[in-house]
Formats: C-alpha cells, structure tokens, sequence
C-alpha cells in the first residue's frame, strides 16, 4: 500500500513524530474524503489534490547491473496539507518532502528533502507529466514515458521509464479501503515500466536495467486511530502476474489485510481482507528496533505460497519519518523480485 | 526434660592457640526447675549459658531444647528459639535507650507476637516498675533497669529464662530485692531458670546448684 | 516481629533527632547541590544556544546579493532546482528587535531559532512569532507571540511568511548554504550571477570555548555530590555505631539476622527517599532563585503563550532521588556487612566510631601517598579525557585522604612548640578529635577546594572569554568587498576619514607541508591593546610589523611543535622566528599572522577582501558606505552588537555559577556543625577532668570556637593547592584532553582572601551551637563523668 500514509504531518520533520505512525490517523477536518463512486479522470488526476490532505508519487524499481549484481531505487514524492483553505506564495499550507534512496546488497543510501508549495520549489503538473522537488524530477511528455532525477551527497541516479501496460486500479474502481472501519484512499498504479539508466554511487556510475512500479495515492483520514503501521509488498513475478498486497497492524494485534492480484494483461482482481496472508519469519535488527526481513504470503486461491527476503536487511530509511523500505526477491510456488515497505516499527 | 547437655565442648582460639573452655559438659534440667552456675572466672559457665541460649554452638556434643537438637540450628531457627522459648537477662541490662521503660517492658513480648497486657500489668506491679513507664532507660537506677530487664524477659513467657550476673553490677543490697523479685516472678510463671553467679549465697536460693571448674562439671 | 523491630530502629531518630537532622539534611543537601548544579547546566546551556543563535548564523557559508539587499525568490528557486541546498532567511528590524524569518523546511539542524519551533512540540504554529520574554515586550501586538527562554535577547524568529508579511516585503535577505550538499551541482554564477558567496565567519565560533565550560561545570556537579555524600556517609556511620548495642540485644531478643538487615535496609531507604525528596524540592527551590529569567507570572504579563519555563522535570528529579539512593546504598553497604559480620557476643559497648588509628592510618597514609604520586605521573602523560577524570580521582581522594593525618602531625607540632600548658592541652586534645572529624575535615576540604576551583575556572573561562571577544570582534563594523580596485577604494575611503582600517588579507599556505591560512594585519592600536597570548617574547607586535617575526596560533603550535622560538618558513629565502602565540578557541585550522606589507610581498595577487573598522557610530558609518561606495547592507556585519549580545548572554552564565560557592559552602558548613554535635556527648568525659582541674566552662567554650577556626584555617590552607591544583587539571590537562587546546589559567588571589574568609566564617557558625551547647551544660553533667565511672 503504499498506505504511505506517512503524512501526517503537520510540517515538519519534527512536530508529529513523537506520535509515531499512529498520529496518521488523525482527524481531517474540512479536507475532502475519498468517495467510493469518484472515479477518475486523466491526465488530470495524475497531478495534485490540493483539498485532500495527503497524496504522493510513490516509485520503485529492482534493477540488475550487467554483472548481475541487484539493485533497488525508491523515489518517492509526498504532498502533506496542513490546512483545507489555500493561500499564495510563502504562506501556502502545502509542504511537499521526497525520499530518494538507493539499496545495494550490502549498502543503503538516502535522501531527504522538504519544499512548501506557492513558490515553485516543488510540485506536480499533469500534462506534460512533471513531478519535482528541488532538482529531484520524474517528468516526460506522458504519464507511460518518464525520465526520473534524484542525487543525495554520496549517492544519485538518472533513469527513464516506460509502460508496457496498462494502469492498475486498486479496490473499486480505484477506491483503496484501509481498515474494517471504512477508511479509504485513492489508488491506482503504474506496475509495468521497463527502466534502465545510471546510478551514481561512491565507486563509480553502475548501467542498470531492470522494472518499475509506480503507486498514486491520495486521501485524508487513511487510517484508524488504532493502526499503529503497515507491512505492503508488491511483487512482480516471473510468471509475468504481479502481486499488491499489504497488512496494517492494529494496537490490539490483529491485523487488516487487503490486496491486489494482476494479471499479465493488467487485469486486476481485488483481494478481500482476510485472503492474503502474511506471516513474518525471520527478524533482522537495524537502527535499534527488530524488523521482519524474511515473510512467508499466502494466497490459497492463487496456489501461492512464497517466501519473500530482503535483499539488503538494512534498507532502514533513516528519514524524519523512519521506516524500512527494499527490493526483495521471492521464492516458492511464485518466484519473482519486488519491493517491501515496513512502518511503525519502534 | 526442658533442656539437656550431652558432653558439650567449646574452645576458643587465642594467639597461643586452642584454649578449652568446655570439656564435655552434660547435665539435664526440667521444666520450672531453678539452676545455679557456679564457678571461677574463666571456668566456662557463661559460655555454657551463651551455648544454652543459642548465642554461641558447641564444637561437639548437642544441646536439646524440649527435645530438639538446637546447635548448630541456623541463625533462623536459632532466633525463632530465643524468640518464643527463652529469655536472656544480662548483667549490662542491654536495654533499648530509645525506648521508654513500658515500650522496653513490651518489646520482647511484642517481637514474639505474645504479648499479654494484663499479664504485663502484672510484672510491672510486682516489680515496682508502675512510676517509671514512661521515662527512658537511662534515668533510673541501676537496679530499676535490671528490674526492667527480668519484666521485659518475662513477659514474653519464655520456658526458660537464663540470666547472667543478673546482679553483678547492682549493690548488695538492690541485688537482694531484685534477685528476690526476679526468682519469685519465675515461680510465678512456672518458668524454669538457669543462672550464672559467682555468688555462693545467690545459688543457695536456687534450686540446684552446678559448680564449673576448668571446663568440666564438678 | 516487623513492626515492633521497626520501631525499635527507628525510635533511636526520635531520640537522638540532631542524628536525624544530619542524615536527612545530608543527604537532601547532596541531592540539592546535584540538582542545582544540573539546572545551572541546564541554563548554561540554554545560554549557548542562544549565544549561538546570535554567533551561529556566521557558522554557514551565506549567499548575499551584489548589490542592493534582496534576492528574489525566483533566484532562490533556481538555485534549489539546480541542486544547490540553500536556505532562506529574511531579516526585518523592529525597533531595536532584528525579526527573524526562516524557514523551517530547509533549514540546518540547529540553525538559529530552529530549535524554537521545535520545542513546540506537536504543536506547531506556523503563524507564532518566538522571542524571550524581554524581547516579547518590546514587539508589535499585531505578533502572535509564544515566549521562549532559549532566544536570544533582541532577537525574534518566525515563519518566512509571517515575517514577509508583517514586514510587507517581498525579497529574501540572504540565502544560507547548508553544510551537506549533493552530488553534483552547476556553479553559482551559471545560475545566479547576481549572487556572490561569503565565507563563514569564523571569528566567532564560540561552541568549543563552551562546550569546555560546561564540561567543567559537569565535572563540579559530581563534585559538589560526592561531598554531601562524604556527610550523608558520616552521619549514617554515627548512627549505626551508635545502635551497635540495640542490633545486638534484638538478636538475643530474637530478631534473625536477615530480618534485621532488611529491616535497616528499608529504614534508610524510606531516609533516603525522604531526604532525596527534599533534596530535590531545595534545588528546584535553589535553581529557580538562581535563574533570573524564570517567573511563574510571564504568562499572565505578557499574555503570551510561555514554554521554557523552569519546569519541574521528572528526569531530573528522579536523577535526583537515584543519587540519594544510590549514595545511601553506598554508605549504609559497608555498614550492613559489618552488622552481618558482627559476632552476637562481642561487647555491646560503641566501638570507637572514630576512625581506625595505628595500623590502619598507616595504610590510609600509603593510600594518600601512593594516590598522589599517580596523580603526578598522571599529570604528566595524560592524553584522554578518561586519564584526565582519573587524574582528578586520585588527586582529590588522595588529597582527601592524607589531610587528617597532616592535621594530625600539626597539631603534634604545635603541640611540641607550645610553651604553655593549656595551650599544649588545646593541641593535643585537638589530634584526640581528629579521627571523629576527619570525615567532616575531608568533606570541608574537598568543598572549599571545589569552591577555590570553581572561582579559578569560571573566572578565567570570563576573561578568556571576554579577552577573546575583545580580540577577535574589536573592530565594530565588517566589511566585505570583491574586487582588488574595490579594496584599494574602501582603504582610501575610510582612511581619508580618519578611521582606523584594518585589512584583513589572507591566503592559504602550507606550514611545513600541512595547510594553514597566512593573515595579514595592519599593526596598530587595535591589536596592540586587544590580543592576549599563550606565550610571548616582549613587545611582539613590534617585530609583527617589522617583518621580523610572526605569529601563529595555539593549533598550529600543538599540531606543528613550534612554539614562540622556533622558526617557520614562508618562503625559500625568508624563514621568520614565532614571537607569539595566540589562543584561537574552537578554531580547528591551523594560522599565521604577519604584517600586511610582507602578507602583500609574500602573496602580491591577493589584496584584502575583508576590512574591519572602528567606529563608535556602526550605523551611520554603514549608511555612508552604502551611499558614496556603493557597499550592500550584506556585505557589512555590525559585530559591536554582536559582541555586545553575546557577553550579556554570558553574563547569565557567570552569575549563576557564583552561587555554587554559596550552595557548596553552606553544605561545608553543615558537615562541620553535623560532626561537632555528635562529637559533643563524647567531649564531656574529655572536657570534665579539664574542668575538674580549674578551667572554666567560658574558658573551654572560647576554645572550642578556637579548634573550629583554626582547623578551618587548616582546611583552607590545603585546600588552596588542591583547588588550584584542581582548576589547573581542568583548565590545562582535561581541556586538552577534550579538545586539543588550553584554556589559560589566572589566579585570583582577592577571591580566595574572600572564600578563606568565608570559610572561617562557616566554622564558626557551625561551631557556636555545639559551643553554646557545652557553656550551657550544668555542672552536675560534668560530676555525672566522675560518678558515672565504675
């Protein structure tokens, strides 16, 4: 999921993080909500929904260099409002912050940066596609055909994308529930990019090809008060079927869980709470806190039963907002590669 | 049989080595009987009185109490037994200064989870202690504090009182009054006493008398 | 069993409740002192950073505009685009309050101000306005103000968009460049030619010159404890000597031994946390007296949201009740082994409490000596700041421990020396007491030597401070230019007017084959009147301007070897002879000074880019600047304010370490008033043969307060090299331990006059009671002695 529901956040690399993950569920007061029957309209919708309270661009990719050494990339960026009403230039409630990372089997480098809106310094613009923060860009004449920019101080790269399918739509029609209680995003996703490019890393430039999966997401009150993270995953396999599936952890120790399978073709098919499951096996300690890097998922009406490893344990993303975030590679009844997300670990 | 010595030894170490103190001691004493130790200084009798009241442990040979084997008891054990079965009167009194003389009286009793108020009345009247119970220890005579010593003693109903000297530090003719007091407060109580004297006359009025010299029962 | 033991324990403190007194007022006043100290920490810290935000911004390397004093925001913009983090700031002047705009999302950890915003906890206004609470008085109402302690004074600091609107202004002031940058980047002029970069100010880097301040004030806090433990640790002993008895008749009443442990166990404890408690309620008490900033009533007076306030904090306050725990745990340890080891039949009688002589005064005596020659060995090689702690451990024990014996062999000496009778008494009956005040002589000792070392430390960290201020921040106005042409004009300009120009040419050079910055300076009154040295030959400047010599600083002469003497080569012909060194605090690179005509020799391309002026008029002499050469308001710092800011933030800090003297000469003044009166009851026998043989009871009580004084003046008298020797520890070993450099050591001799007077004064409060205690003791109770002996 990218229930990247990050965002809290007031501003800030600060303020909420005491809170912990558990502040995203907090109120949404004169944001709009996600309705079940929106629907989308493009290219519109691939820009900025100033009047919901959170939304981002959400890219990963497992690349290869030639000599066959695993590559992961994130390029994320997130639009937080810290109120409903609009206001011009410095005072514009919009803050805009992006993580960019890169995860080699034994390295992991990161990035942060922040930017409020009204000024130029980010945005998002859907037609010409253009995302920007900084000098960090993922930007080209389509949604299907991008090029993507990020450098960090010790670390960057340089690529380009492009679609060999169709979007994916999670939930109904793109309306993504998060929880027993009905909160919901919109969702939808770009799983089919074929990239190649250049990573910039302290030993040199490294050619890489390999696959890319973008996530679009946006709402206001994502997540319960009693969800306190989420375990999301999304696994392309060899079989050319691909696999969104996540969990979000409740206070008390259940869990809801929600997926989406894809077809070859792009065709989805929706997976109720209660159908995947997920299962950590092993447990790898990073940045002072125990995370699960080895997972066995369960998808009985698929025949599927894979476990999932990490390829580098500590993919910690050291941000304001930590969490864990790599590539993975799958073994099993399905095997492929892809990309885990793990938040709320304290 | 209250209590019995089976050939008690006891030395001590010095500079110039072991010095015997007892050299297999063996006697019997029953319940509500009266027993005086006599015997030079140095001749053991109050490290017979200490081993007797669990303070000390023999080397060899065992000590019952009602039957029960108390040397070599641990600390425990050996406290519950002075606890609840015998009281100590001491010839420095070893009174508790921050205490008042009532609170003194009570302590003992009071530590043992006995203590009778009535019965405690009772020993305060025969021992005269009735003025003094709310003033501390230090302002009263000598003999005053030894009376509140054998009260204290007493009221925790003890089968056994063993005392030491109870009247050495008391002038001949307090030590009379008290050691009168004391022995008939212990026939009151049917309790049995074993006391250390080096005084002939005190352990005439006692109802058997047992000589120590050199370590051996004479 | 429990409750009539407990009792019986703790009717002793009803009995004897000077005992009691002094366990609990120990230990309360160790606990204070550590909470005292930790909240004038806590405020020292708090006055770096706002010293810092006041200095801090000269910390990163600025962008300001070429001419005029805006940059646009369109520049701005471009620049992040292109992959250059920088960040912006907009000042605005309120009267005589500089309005500070940044903006949160981009700015460095720790820029100035940052820190504000993030105090807010989860509350954060976007639209508040932070200020300290006599800067808030001063600002416009139309302001949501939220007072914050930590701002510096005259200083307010908002969100870019409040300031820009109240300011109605639309450009930035100047862009900061943050100290991490990305991989790659365009040059500044390919993106903002209009745009030109300013080194950091260096001058002023004040962070390391504090951070040494406050590891000092660390290292005194610890201190400051284990002296109100060493009278916690005597009067716990006392007490226990003195139930010696009644430990031994509750066993032969039947209390078993554990029981009995435990039992004490949890009376000290339940002592120790009720002294603890109030030990930390009178350090709260203590800190918010101390700290002039703190009135509970800010927010009803200036109707502004207050955060900062000397709030009672949890951590410090369990930090507080652990250390009375944890030093009663200490004291009563050794205590509970003995009861342990205590056979049930030894005499019931006190031991001599005092402590051991004979033998064991041997071993304390080898102890003391074999502890200071370490510290002297230690004193020589030590490099880490762990060796340096241990150099004061065994400095301070061993000094501790060898000053009842060298009290002893005085009195002995005195003893031998005196003509008289009674006055031979007087000094053989004060060695009698020495073993029962030793733990009070010890503890007063290592109080008033902390007290001569705090005096010593932060009164020399004041002057090198202030000196070093003087030094680097004389000249009142900063000046920066870009062009050779620009600076031969700026030079005349102001010269022509009569001001002294001090040109500030520099380039980089390698000393021996290890970079370093060569500067050159216009020797003149200035530097003459304002720089003070490590080492120097006489009359330094001179040969500065004569090309004969130079100077280098206190890193280069470490890291180098060369010291004034020694000799560094500029240039293959031309090698010049070091006649001073300079102290150039929390500067990490290494530099050399030498005259401008022969900086202008040696490097000829390099003209002086940066001048500073003096004036007594900044302001206008900056709008002059501004009119007829053209100068942007930028390139001009007016560092008379700076200075002026940043010392009156650290006046804060001095003032509040002077009440550690007061904090620890009161608990000196306890240890000694706690021992004399468990040592009256003792000195009766003594005092009654005295009596007895005709001397009055006016006559004993005169000398009495005689031996306190003069064992005060004993005190004082080892306490001046052992606090000295402590400052110089501090100030010379463990600061260049910690940070490569040497803080220099002055003496004060006013002050100690001023302390050893105190000291005296101490002793004799402390000995009036006890004295007033034995004239009032009625003949009768001096007969008791006689008719009390058997």
């Amino acid at each position: 999921m990218n229930v990247r529901f990050l965002l809290l956040l007031l501003w800030m690399p600060f303020c909420a993080m005491a809170q912990g993950f558990s502040g995203l569920g907090a109120s949404s007061d004169g944001f709009a909500m996600p309705q079940p029957q929106a629907g989308f309209a493009f290219p519109n919708d691939h820009g900025p929904h100033p009047d919901f309270s959170i939304e981002w661009w959400y890219l990963t990719a497992n690349l290869e260099s030639q000599d066959g050494t695993e590559y992961g990339i994130q390029w994320t960026l997130f639009r937080t409002a810290l109120s409903p009403e609009n206001a011009p230039g410095w005072a514009s409630p919009q803050v805009w912050f992006a993580h960019a990372a890169v995860t080699t089997p034994n390295q992991h480098f990161t990035a942060e940066r922040f930017a409020r809106g009204g000024i130029g310094q980010a945005g998002v613009q859907a037609d010409p596609f253009h995302a920007w923060i900084d000098e960090w860009s993922l930007s080209g004449p389509s949604f299907r055909a991008l090029d993507l920019h990020a450098q960090g101080a010790d670390f960057g790269y340089a690529m380009t994308l492009n679609a060999q399918g169709p979007l994916v739509f999670h939930g109904a029609q793109g309306f993504s529930v998060k929880s027993p209680n009905g909160q919901a995003s919109h969702y939808y996703s770009q799983p089919f990019f074929d990239i190649k490019g250049t990573l910039n890393l302290p030993e040199g430039p490294k050619k890489v090809t390999g696959t890319a999966w973008l996530d679009r997401e946006w709402s206001s009150q994502p997540l319960d008060d009693t969800q306190l993270g989420w375990d999301w995953f999304s696994l392309s396999f060899e079989s050319g079927s691909k696999l969104m599936g996540f969990q979000v952890r409740d206070s008390d120790g259940g869990t809801f869980t929600s997926g989406t399978w894809i077809e070859k073709t792009g065709q989805s098919v929706t997976l109720p709470h209660g159908s995947l499951t997920l299962t950590p096996k092993a447990w790898h300690s990073v940045a002072g806190r125990d995370v699960p890097v080895t997972w066995n998922l369960q998808l009985p009406e698929y025949g599927m039963d894979v476990i999932v490893d990490a390829v580098n344990p500590n993919a910690w993303m050291g941000v304001s907002i930590p969490y864990w975030e790599g590539p993975v590679s799958v073994r099993g009844s399905h095997p492929g590669k892809g990309y885990l997300e793990m938040t709320g670990y304290e | 049989m209250l209590l019995e010595f089976k050939s008690v030894t006891k030395s001590f170490q010095d500079q110039s080595g072991e010095i015997p103190v007892l050299r297999g001691v063996s006697f019997a004493l029953d319940a509500g009987e009266t027993l005086a130790l006599t015997g030079e200084s140095g001749s053991g009798k109050s490290t017979l009185l200490h081993i007797a009241g669990g303070l000390d442990t023999a080397d060899s040979g065992s000590v019952l109490l009602e039957g029960r084997k108390i040397n070599g008891l641990p600390d425990r054990a050996l406290a519950q037994v002075r606890r609840h079965q015998i009281s100590l009167v001491f010839q420095q009194f070893n009174l508790v200064p921050s205490l008042t003389v009532g609170a003194n009286i009570r302590f003992q009793a009071a530590l043992a989870g006995v203590l009778d108020p009535a019965f405690v009345d009772h020993l305060v009247g025969a021992l005269g202690l009735q003025d003094h119970l709310d003033k501390y220890p230090e302002v009263l005579s000598g003999g005053q504090q030894q009376r509140v010593a054998i009260a204290r003693a007493l009221a925790a109903k003890p089968k056994l009182l063993l005392a030491d000297e109870p009247t050495g530090n008391l002038d001949e003719e307090t030590a009379a009054i008290v050691l009168a007091q004391m022995l008939a407060l212990v026939e009151d109580t049917g309790a049995a006493c074993m006391m250390v004297t080096h005084s002939p006359k005190i352990a005439g009025q006692l109802g058997r008398s047992l000589h120590l010299k050199a370590g051996l029962l004479v | 069993m429990m409750a009539p033991a407990l009792w019986a324990l703790m009717s002793h403190w009803w009995r004897n409740p000077i005992q009691f007194f002094a366990v609990i007022g120990g230990l309360a006043l160790a606990t204070a002192l550590w909470c005292g100290v930790q909240a004038i920490n806590a405020e020292a810290r708090a006055s770096y950073d706002a010293a810092a935000g006041v200095l801090g911004e000269g910390q990163y390397d600025q962008l300001v505009p070429r001419t005029g004093d805006t940059i646009s925001v369109e520049d701005y913009i471009a620049l992040r685009r292109a992959g250059w983090l920088v960040t912006p700031v907009v000042e605005h002047r309120f009267g005589a309050v500089r309005l500070l705009g940044i903006d949160p999302l981009t700015a460095p950890a720790g820029f100035a101000g940052l820190s504000a915003f993030q105090d807010q906890s989860n509350s954060f206004q976007r639209h508040s306005v932070f200020a300290n609470a006599k800067t808030a008085e001063t600002l416009s109402d139309e302001l949501d103000i939220v007072v914050q302690l930590d701002v510096a004074d005259g200083l307010a600091i908002a969100d870019i968009s409040v300031v820009q609107s109240f300011a109605k202004a639309k450009g930035l002031s100047r862009l900061i460049i943050l100290p991490n940058q990305p991989m790659t980047q365009p040059l500044l002029e390919e993106i903002a030619p209009g745009l030109k970069r300013l080194a950091a100010n260096q001058t002023a880097d004040v962070e390391q010159l504090t951070d040494s301040f406050h590891l000092s004030l660390t290292a005194f806090g610890m201190l400051s404890f284990v002296v109100g433990l060493f009278i916690v640790h005597s009067a716990i002993g006392l007490a226990f000597e003195q139930r010696r008895g009644l430990v031994r008749t509750m066993r032969s009443l039947g209390v078993p031994m554990r029981r009995l442990l435990v039992l004490v166990a949890v009376e000290m404890g339940v002592i120790a946390l009720i002294g603890g408690t109030l030990g930390v309620l009178l350090g709260y008490l203590i800190a918010a007296t101390l700290l002039p900033d703190v009135a509970g009533t800010l927010q009803g007076l200036y109707g502004a949201q207050v955060s900062g306030v000397l709030e009672f904090r949890a951590s410090w306050a369990a930090s507080g009740i652990a250390l009375a725990l944890a030093g009663t745990a200490f004291a009563v340890s050794g205590r509970l082994l003995q009861i342990a080891q205590m056979p049930l039949l030894a005499s019931g009688k006190s031991r001599a409490w005092v402590m051991a002589r004979g033998q064991r005064s041997k071993i304390q005596g080898f102890l003391a000596v074999a502890l200071l020659i370490s510290a002297a060995i230690l004193a020589g090689i030590t490099n880490t700041l762990f060796l340096g702690f241990g150099l004061l451990a065994c400095l301070l024990v061993g000094a501790a421990l060898a000053f009842p014996l060298l009290v002893s062999k005085a009195t002995q000496v005195f003893e031998r020396r005196s003509k008289n009778a009674t006055v031979a008494w007087f000094w053989a009956d004060t060695r009698q007491q020495i073993p029962g005040l030793s733990l009070a002589l010890m503890a007063l000792l290592l109080a008033v030597s902390a007290n001569i070392g705090v005096a010593t430390m932060v009164s020399s960290f004041r002057l090198t401070f202030v000196g070093f201020l003087d030094q680097r921040l004389a000249p009142e106005l900063y000046l920066q230019v870009d062009t050779k042409d620009e600076s031969a004009a700026l030079d005349k300009y102001l010269t022509d007017r009569g001001f002294e120009s001090l040109p500030l040419p520099r380039a980089d050079i390698d000393v021996q084959g290890e970079p370093a910055r060569l500067l050159g300076v216009r020797v003149g009154p200035t530097y003459r009147q304002n720089w003070v040295f490590l080492d120097q030959i006489p009359d330094p400047w001179t040969d500065v301007k004569m090309g004969k010599g130079l100077i280098v600083n206190e890193q280069l002469a470490r890291r180098q070897g060369l010291w004034v003497g020694h000799s560094v080569t500029l240039r293959q012909d031309l090698a010049l002879p070091i006649v001073a060194v300079v102290g150039d605090y929390g500067n990490p690179s290494s530099q050399a000074i030498v005259s401008e005509s022969l900086f202008a020799d040696l490097h000829p391309q390099t003209p002086p880019l940066q001048f500073g002026v003096r004036t007594n008029d900044p302001q206008s002499l900056r709008t002059a600047l501004v009119q007829d050469l053209g100068l942007a308001h930028n390139a001009m710092i007016n560092q008379a304010q700076i200075k002026s800011a940043s010392l009156e933030i650290f006046e804060r800090t001095f003032m509040v370490t002077a009440a550690l003297n007061v904090l620890t000469l009161g608990v000196a003044g306890f240890a000694i008033l706690m021992s004399l009166l468990t040592l009256a009851d003792i000195r009766v026998p003594q005092l009654a043969p005295v009596w007895a043989m005709g001397m009055t009871r006016r006559r004993l009580a005169l000398l009495e307060l005689a031996r306190a004084v003069s064992l005060a003046a004993l005190v004082f008298a080892a306490a001046l090299p052992v606090g000295l020797a402590l400052a110089w520890v501090l100030l010379t070993v463990v600061n260049v331990a910690a940070f490569g450099w040497q803080l220099p050591m002055f003496l004060f001799p006013a002050e100690y006059a001023g302390l050893a007077a105190y000291t005296l004064i101490a002793a004799v409060l402390a000995a009036l009671w006890p004295v007033g205690r034995l004239l009032n003791t009625p003949p009768a109770a001096l007969l008791q002695v006689f008719s009390n002996e058997r």
